[in-house]
């Protein structure tokens, strides 16, 4: 796709395709052995200091797409370009430079902190990989940024598991901070964490981006954290983008049924029971075998014939300015 | 008003007494219940006099924090606690005292006039015997249904929850299903005899959000079809407000706040439930920085004095930190554990 505003993406990927070959079912089945198409031809872009947010059911491909763009799955098709420089054809000092560049935060604290090294190892290790500074500048640094994410300076000394869900994910935060990142890819950071500690780390998250001009971006199902966090929203369904638009056009004014499916399934409190009938039917289905035309057909409130034979393609819709892009037969 | 230290029961009991008048007789009385684990760092308090009623065809929403006690509260009601555990107070089912019975008297009641579903279906199900065997098997405990008529009656009950082609799901293992759907056959097995109380376990946490509306709408509809009290356990308020008729707030194993779901929702008065609400991210009103409570829950084990939310609360005084609030009545169907509740 292309890129609208006048400021030079930081991140811009164009038609990224990532695909996993499966097992044959079965020794005696013939043929090409099964692909799973987790990531089919996304293209989007990051600007300086934007935090896009990717939301999706599970099994759409949003992980992928995030694991990918920090370079986590080797065989993709399409291209990252970061800073306008494409990562298939940068040197290796290039690539080392850009990876410092992009930080990931994973989904469960628990799992994402190497429970043998004390607080200080976890946060100093990126910094050793990536050559930045001496024992004493790191030691330094650790401490720096033990404070910025809000903990005490003596969990330095201290273990992964003796800190709760959401210390942890602020160790893990510190750690992505540490070579001083650009853009941080959040992969589903809040689902493993308490209520009431999902909105301290989503502050910390926004008062981060305004301090430093970070770029997120933030993988989530939740919906109610992406209209809080996000400037733009790009939509997945089964390994496609479906809808990408701004904040506050894609949730005033969805564009993919499929969006207002998942604005509809937000719970809300304080409105009393649930009414019947407005929920989306059915499940998302198997990226191994998926439907023939728009993925999201046999799904759709919306569905006729053409759906069934023909993808649509990702394109703007007349709402929202040319900002809105919807891949909808009938998105107008 | 007694100070409390760990084990002065009945000095508690004559405090929370005065929260009663609020309660209306029910198909579910529980009384005082307090659930303690002997651990090798001593004794760990999980729940902690704890008193609730629910109505017939009413549900009741459970709401908190991890390690706040929902899922312990409700794993005794079931008998389902581990020897570890020692229980006291009391739960009227019907009359009868759920915890003096013996283990024969509680398994006619488990999974029949009473029953209970989990959040992790994938664990909760047998992996390697089929849906429909399974739902069988709650028939032919409770009913003495076998062969044809029970697999037939199973396979009504897939139906029931939405399950399309009930009769080649009823030969599909639990892994064949999606989450969305194996969360339906455990609804099924639930429901396969017609019990008069539901307890669901955050039985939608593991699910999509479209899966997960999915399930509150079956919950509604199988609750208007059959009329049976829920139980819900959750810590989405949320979720919770799109299904229940009244609500609970425990917070570190003790009931903070109870009220109507609507009620609650627009006059909450316990610290941690206005916070509880205001933390959460408004579609209607964005804000640049959410409200947050600070800190995180205390550790049980701990010699806990006071108010156990007055280290996370902005109202704190030191009477909060010396005695502990009893829950009492400040308002029709309205209780409170604060002594600051109308600062």
């Amino acid at each position: 796709m292309m890129c609208i505003s006048s400021t030079p993406p930081l991140l811009q990927v164009d038609h990224l395709a990532v695909h996993f070959p499966m097992a044959r079912a079965s020794w005696f089945q013939r043929g090409p052995s099964p692909v799973l198409q987790a990531v089919a031809d996304v293209s989007f872009h990051i600007l300086p200091g934007e935090t896009l947010a990717l939301v999706g059911e599970s099994g759409c491909g949003k992980t992928t797409l995030g694991r990918a763009l920090v370079g986590l799955h080797a065989s993709i098709q399409g291209s990252i370009r970061f800073k306008g420089q494409d990562l298939a054809t940068m040197s290796p000092t290039q690539r080392q430079q850009t990876r410092r560049s992009v930080q990931m935060i994973f989904q469960d604290p628990y799992e994402s902190l190497n429970p043998r090294l004390p607080v200080s190892d976890v946060i100093t290790e990126p910094l050793l990989i990536h050559g930045l500074g001496g024992g004493a500048e790191r030691a330094d640094r650790a401490r720096d940024l033990i404070a910025q994410v809000g903990l005490p300076v003596d969990a330095l000394n201290r273990y992964p598991h003796q800190f709760s869900g959401g210390q942890r994910q602020r160790i893990a935060i510190a750690r992505a901070l540490g070579p001083e990142p650009e853009l941080i890819v959040a992969d589903e950071p809040l689902s493993a964490l308490d209520v009431s500690i999902q909105s301290q780390i989503l502050n910390l998250m926004s008062q981060l981006r305004e301090e430093r001009g970070l770029s997120y971006l933030f993988i989530s199902h939740d919906l109610s954290a992406v209209h809080h966090l996000a400037d733009r929203v790009a939509v997945m369904y089964l390994g496609h983008l479906v809808e990408l638009a701004p904040r506050s056009e894609l949730f005033d004014n969805p564009g993919h049924p499929y969006t207002r499916a998942l604005i509809d399934a937000i719970p809300q409190i304080g409105q009393g029971r649930r009414s019947r009938g407005r929920t989306i039917q059915g499940d998302l289905p198997s990226p191994l075998n998926p439907p023939t035309g728009c993925a999201f057909h046999p799904r759709c409130p919306k569905v006729q014939a053409i759906c069934k034979t023909q993808a649509p393609l990702l394109q703007p819709a007349a709402q929202g300015g040319g900002q809105q892009w919807v891949a909808c037969h009938f998105k107008d | 008003m007694p100070t409390w230290s760990s084990g002065e029961f009945a000095e508690i009991a004559d405090m929370t007494s005065q929260a009663k008048p609020s309660l209306k007789p029910g198909l579910l009385a529980v009384e005082d219940l307090s659930i303690a684990f002997k651990t090798e760092k001593g004794t760990l308090l999980a729940v902690d006099q704890v008193s609730y009623q629910i109505e017939a065809g009413k549900t009741l929403g459970m709401v908190g924090e991890s390690g706040c006690g929902k899922s312990t509260t409700a794993l005794a009601l079931m008998g389902l606690l581990p020897s570890s555990a020692s229980v006291s107070g009391q739960a009227h089912f019907f009359g009868e005292q759920l915890f003096a019975q013996t283990q024969a008297q509680w398994r006619r009641v488990r999974g029949n006039r009473m029953a209970m579903i989990f959040q992790e279906p994938m664990t909760a199900l047998n992996p390697v015997i089929q849906i429909g065997e399974q739902i069988s098997e709650t028939l032919f405990l409770h009913q003495g249904l076998t062969g044809k008529v029970a697999m037939d009656r199973a396979i009504e009950m897939l139906d029931e929850v939405g399950i399309a082609s009930a009769r080649t799901r009823a030969a599909a293992y639990p892994h064949q299903l999606s989450g969305g759907m194996r969360q339906r056959a455990m609804i099924a097995m639930a429901l396969a005899c017609r019990p008069q109380l539901l307890i669901a376990d955050e039985p939608t946490t593991a699910l999509d959000v479209t899966i997960q509306a999915q399930i509150v709408e079956l919950m509604l509809e199988l609750q208007d079809r059959i009329g049976m009290s829920i139980q819900f356990i959750s810590h989405n308020l949320g979720v919770v407000s799109e299904l229940a008729d009244n609500i609970v707030v425990m917070y570190a194993g003790r009931i903070v706040e109870r009220a109507p779901a609507a009620l609650l929702f627009s006059q909450a008065r316990h610290p941690y439930s206005v916070g509880l609400i205001q933390t959460l991210p408004n579609l209607k009103h964005r804000q640049a920085q959410l409200p947050v409570i600070p800190g995180g829950m205390p550790h049980l084990g701990s010699a806990l004095q006071g108010c156990r939310f007055a280290d996370r609360c902005q109202r704190v005084v030191t009477q909060c930190r010396e005695q502990v609030p009893a829950l009492i009545s400040i308002g029709p169907e309205h209780d409170v554990a604060c002594f600051r509740a109308d600062a």
